[in-house]
């Protein structure tokens, strides 16, 4: 079963356009990927459709970091 | 073939007016219409109706324009219907006018809030669709009188000033995926909004307008074509005005 991590990890890949090995726990998307913050609010809306669920606004503006992404994932689908 | 074969347009205010001419010309070049509208069920209905006999595909929803809800709505009709919305044309419009020092509070308000806030709520809710297909096309239907200004009108035209601004910032925010945003400016055109003027200030708008006459629906519905096609796509941000000349 792919893990938390994977997949968020593949949809980050796909936006960004970065190498795997780039997206580390501690990794911020802003700072270290390169993203601008419609990239943010794109790949909110991504990771949205790959777990099937909604992120509110005020939800979405805390999620700095790679590492931030999957606990809210996991908090949200444990 | 039409120059939107196969693309689906959503037209706030649609039932009436420059709205209903906007929907029949995007029908005429082959685009699958939504004819918002507000309180106009019946004559939405004949708009469609005249779609259909057109040859495209449409559909009536009811939308309040100045609730998100409403609105939230509105889009998802659009796309369980026809699956995508590659057009927004937001159009939909009202006039409370009353000299500045009259003007009551809730004459400005409802003003704003369709003709300002409606803009803002609707290309939102758009916005997320249109970046995920990397195209889009947002055309926001201001006015002369954003521009110029004009008495007994200042909710009006603070509203419609507004809409170029925000045409502006979102053609920037969303030109990376793919998403142009342009304005029209329609000066003095023929519709129950304007035959609603006495005889008398009519006569005088004339003698303001270099090309002499007052404009029709189909001119404005016309430019929606051009900024909704191809023929425009290295232009964003801009407002177009279609006014027999009024302004220039």
């Amino acid at each position: 079963m792919t893990t938390v991590l994977e997949r968020v990890t593949k949809v980050i890949v796909d936006r960004l356009g970065v190498d795997e090995s780039e997206v580390k726990v501690e990794a911020s998307f802003r700072e270290d990927l390169g993203a601008d913050s419609l990239d943010v609010v794109e790949l909110v809306m991504e990771l949205e459709d790959e777990f099937d669920m909604e992120i509110s606004d005020e939800d979405a503006e805390k999620i700095g970091t790679v590492g931030d992404a999957i606990s809210y994932i996991e908090g949200k689908i444990s | 073939m039409g120059k939107l074969d196969g693309k689906t347009a959503v037209v706030t205010g649609a039932s009436r007016g420059i709205g209903r001419a906007i929907a029949l010309q995007l029908a005429i070049e082959g685009a699958n219409v939504v004819v918002n509208y507000s309180g106009s069920e019946k004559k939405a209905l004949e708009v469609v109706e005249e779609i259909k006999s057109l040859g495209s595909n449409a559909i009536a929803v009811q939308a309040n324009v100045s609730d998100s809800d409403s609105v939230q709505n509105l889009m998802s009709a659009a796309l369980e219907q026809f699956g995508t919305i590659d057009i927004l044309v937001n159009n939909a419009g009202i006039t409370r006018d009353n000299l500045l020092m009259r003007m009551k509070e809730d004459e400005w308000d409802e003003v704003i809030n369709t003709n300002l806030k409606g803009v803002f709520l609707c290309t939102k809710a758009v916005t997320r669709q249109m970046m995920k297909q990397r195209a889009g096309r947002i055309i926001n239907i201001s006015s002369i009188v954003g521009t110029i200004g004009n008495a007994g009108q200042a909710n009006y035209v603070a509203a419609k000033a507004g809409v170029i601004g925000l045409t502006k910032t979102t053609a920037r925010e969303l030109a990376s995926r793919n998403i142009l945003v342009n304005a029209i400016a329609p000066g003095f055109i023929t519709t129950e909004m304007t035959d609603a003027l006495p005889e008398d200030i009519k006569n005088a708008m004339l003698t303001q307008i270099p090309l002499a006459s007052l404009g029709q629906p189909e001119h404005i519905a016309k430019a929606v074509i051009f900024l909704a096609s191809d023929d425009s796509s290295y232009m964003t941000g801009q407002t177009l005005h279609i006014d027999g000349g009024m302004f220039m």
